[in-house]
Order: structure tokens, then sequence, then C-alpha cells
């Protein structure tokens, strides 16, 4: 049968941001797929040559700004390493809040388009109403929305009061109360069901192999997630991976619905282990010798190589983002998909351009 | 203060990646980093139950590693990039973009935009300050 080659992206309905796929069909099944990146590249590791290691930070909130927080968070505990820093407790609990807290609304967003790429608008627009008061909670409590800039090298620049503690907790009942009621129609929906079981399956070993990473890993049975590591809070938290095992797009949804539900409960569990205390420690000298950090972004694994010389400006910053290892798994999946559910599976990993295009 | 790696010649690279696959090792990426005006090194890193192991390989500038897409498929993207940036040819990838996956009309390749030191045919040719 004769192929085609059908270009999707880097501008499409379905993409906030672009990037490009050449699907290769065969009358209406897929039989290969091949990306093309670097329309929107940035090149921001090389601005290590030119912003000192404090103005860094500013840079890396910037790789994306819908996990802006936990990209600083990478690179302060980076550097912090490596200028064996201790980070005060009330800072790291601190941390864990506004990094859960990124992770619902970015887990909030991708739920609602991913209702929109099967053109289910009413359950797009019920999920970013709940994502507002998210949003609200933010700017309340750093000043910003999306990119909210309290970390530092040593802490955070912010401090929570109790009064702001009380309401972060009220909002966060009215926010489980709107996710719950959307369970039933997210998890068990026929139209839902129907576009996104059994499409864009990735088995564990694939998943293992071709280096997927966050709940592209985890709906497909391996249960790891940098949180494991202990970072921050995470050491005095009681954390279990969100694990599914079917592997298609629904399962990968599934991950992030419950891992919605668990980062309220993560961020409640740090607030209540809110003590007084310091917001950052004093940092002296200059960061020498090398680091590898990770976190667990929204997206999964986020990998940050750090390599300074003892002078204000860093020799390396090397990003390594969980978009950019799920593309492979990606190109993985498509091939013997029906092209109308290509993209469906696309959304599937939470494609995150702006981080891939750091 | 360095991070613990194993030194490894360009030579046995693709043996010891395909041993630390079949030991259950996970790649997580590859970190290509200056050493000075003619040097440069990649690191290997691969998780295995959240420990991480890395291969440490020493190579010139503008000069060749073996691929190891053959043995991982994801490589592909990592090694096409740091040629894109670093001007570092792989020799066997299984999806080779000639130096243009970030810019399908240029290739970036041939001005190593990543690197801020670059010595060719004897002569500095870069230096970022």
């Amino acid at each position: 049968m004769a192929r085609s080659v059908i270009p999707f992206g880097p501008q499409h309905p379905v993409l906030p941001e672009p990037i490009h796929l050449s699907i290769v069909v065969e009358d209406e099944k897929v039989v290969e797929a091949l990306p093309t990146l670097g329309y929107v590249h940035r090149g921001l590791e090389m601005l290590a040559a030119k912003r000192d290691f404090n103005q860094m930070i500013q840079i890396v909130e910037r790789v994306c700004g819908i996990c802006s927080m936990i990209h600083s968070l990478c690179y302060c505990q980076g550097i912090e390493e490596m200028m064996g820093v201790e980070v005060p407790r009330r800072a790291r609990m601190l941390r864990v809040v506004w990094s859960e807290l990124h992770r619902l609304h970015s887990h909030l967003l991708w739920l609602g388009l991913f209702a929109d790429s099967f053109g289910f608008e009413a359950l797009f627009m019920q999920l970013w109403k709940i994502r507002e008061k998210v949003m609200d909670l933010n700017e309340a409590t750093t000043g910003n929305r999306v990119i909210v800039s309290v970390n530092v090298v040593g802490g955070v620049r912010a401090d929570l009061d109790e009064s702001q503690i009380r309401w972060i907790k009220d909002t966060l009942v009215d926010v489980e109360a709107g996710i719950r009621n959307l369970q039933t129609t997210i998890m068990n929906d026929s139209t839902v069901c129907r576009r996104t079981k059994g499409k864009g399956i990735l088995t564990k070993q694939a998943a293992y192999e071709l280096g997927a990473a966050g709940p592209t890993l985890r709906g497909s049975g391996v249960a790891q997630d940098m949180r494991q590591l202990k970072y921050a809070g995470f050491d005095e938290i009681a954390f279990e991976p969100v694990v599914e095992t079917d592997g298609d797009s629904w399962a990968r949804g599934a991950v992030r619905f419950r891992e919605c539900l668990q980062s309220i409960d993560l961020v409640r569990q740090a607030l209540d282990r809110l003590e007084p205390g310091e917001l950052a420690a004093k940092v002296k000298g200059k960061p020498q010798g090398e680091v590898v950090t990770r976190v667990e972004q929204p997206r999964g694994e986020c990998l940050y190589y750090i390599k300074g010389n003892g002078d204000k400006f860093l020799d390396r910053v090397r990003i390594r983002t969980p978009t950019f290892a799920n593309i492979p798994p990606l190109a993985a999946m498509l091939p013997g998909l029906d092209f109308a559910d290509v993209p469906v599976v696309v959304l599937s990993i939470d494609p995150c351009i702006s981080c891939t295009e750091r | 203060m360095a991070i613990e790696s194993i030194p490894v010649t360009p030579d046995k690279l693709v043996a010891e990646v395909t041993r630390l696959k079949n030991e259950g090792w996970r790649l997580v990426t590859f970190s290509s980093v200056e050493i000075d005006a003619e040097n440069m090194e990649v690191l290997y890193h691969f998780d295995k139950d959240l420990a991480l192991t890395n291969l440490r390989v020493q190579v010139k500038k503008g000069g060749h590693l073996p691929s190891v897409s053959g043995v991982l498929f994801a490589a592909f993207l990592i090694e096409n990039e740091i040629r894109d940036q670093f001007g570092l040819t792989f020799d066997g990838l299984v999806i080779d973009y000639q130096g243009r996956l970030l810019n399908d009309c240029t290739a970036t390749s041939s001005s190593s935009p990543f690197c801020r030191l670059l010595v060719r045919g004897g002569m500095t040719v870069k230096e970022v300050k």
C-alpha cells in the first residue's frame, strides 16, 4: 500500500506549543513518526556564561512556566549541595507546599487540555475552573500566578502566616471536592474511555528501556517517582508513587488524576509540619565542583547537571527535562494507531515544548 | 567535589552501555561538558532503583564518538542534540538528523553554539566571556 507523510504540527489545535511530527501513514494507519524540534529553542543553558549562579535562578524558572518552581528547586538544591548549605526545615516544607501546588495546577491544566483534545469541552471548562482556585493560592502567597519565584540558594524568600495556611487548607477542601466530583466522568465516562482506552499502549518493558519519565512511566506500571529520593521536605512526609498498569492513554490520565488528590494530601502534610524557623540559610562562597540533582516535575523526572569552578559564573548547567525523555517513547507509541487517535496520544505524554526547547 | 563516575574510552563505550542495559539500568540522559579549548567529555547517566551511575568519556571537540542508539533507541534524540549544540559527531546513529535537529534550514553543529572555547586548526576560533 502507498505511504503518505502527514505533517503533524508545529501548529496544531491540540498543541499549545510548537513541535513537529512527520507521521508516515498507510491508508489511515500510522506506520512511523519522526519528531523535529527547534521551533522555539532558547539556548537557556548557555546563559550560565553570562548570568551568575544567583541570577541563573530566574533563568531556570523560565525554562517552563508551568513547573517553574520545581526547576528552580532542582537548581537551588544542586548549588546548595555543591556549597554544603543546609536548608532550614521550614524552607524545605514550604518548598513541598509550593511544588505540590504547582503539580496540582499543572495536572488540572493537562486534564483540561486532554478533555479538549477529544472534544469534551464541558469537562475542559470544569477542570480549568477548579484550577483557578490553585492559581489564586499561588498569587496570594507569592505575588505571582505562574512563575512564583520563591526559591533562593539556601531556602525560600516567601513565608506563610497562620491565616494564609488556614485559607490554603479551606481552599483545598473545595478543590478536592471539585476534583472528586469529576472522578466518575474522567475515569469511567464512555466518551473518555472510547477515546483513551487501548490507545497508545506503552508496555512496562518498553517504558523502561525507552527512558520514559513521570506519569508516562508510572502509567505503564513502573513505580518510580523522584520524590522517593526524599528531597526538600519529603523525608518527613508519607509518600507512595501512583501507578497504573494498562500503559495506555487512559492509564496516563488516571495517574495524573490520582496525583492531583495526592498533591492535595502532600500539601496538607507539609502545612501540618510547618514550625517556626528561618526561611533561608546564609550562603558564603561560590560553587565549585560538579553535581547531579533530580526532582519530580509534573511531567516526570528532571535532572540538572551543574559544574562550577569557584567563579560566580558556572561552567555548565545541563537540564534534562521530562518531555525530552518522553519523545522517544511517544515515537514508539504511535505506529499502529489510526491517524485520528494521534492528537489524543500525543497529548497523553503531557508534552511541554517550553521545557524541551530550554 | 566531583560526581562518582566510571571512566570509559570511546572504543569500550557501546560494550559498557550494553552491560548496564543488561543489568537493568535505565537511560536517564547524557551531559556534554567542555574541559578546555580542545577537549570535552560526555557523561552518560543511568538509573536503577533511584541510584545513579555515570560513565565519563573524554573526546576531542569536533571529534567522533560511537552512537549507543543501536543499544538504547532513546539515545538518538540526545546524541542528535549534542551534535547540534557541540558539534560532536556520533557514528552509527539510528536516526541521524545530520546536525539539523534544532534547525532544519541550517546545520547548527557547524558553529558549535554551546562551546564557549573552541580551537580548530591550531587557532582559537571562539571564546565567550
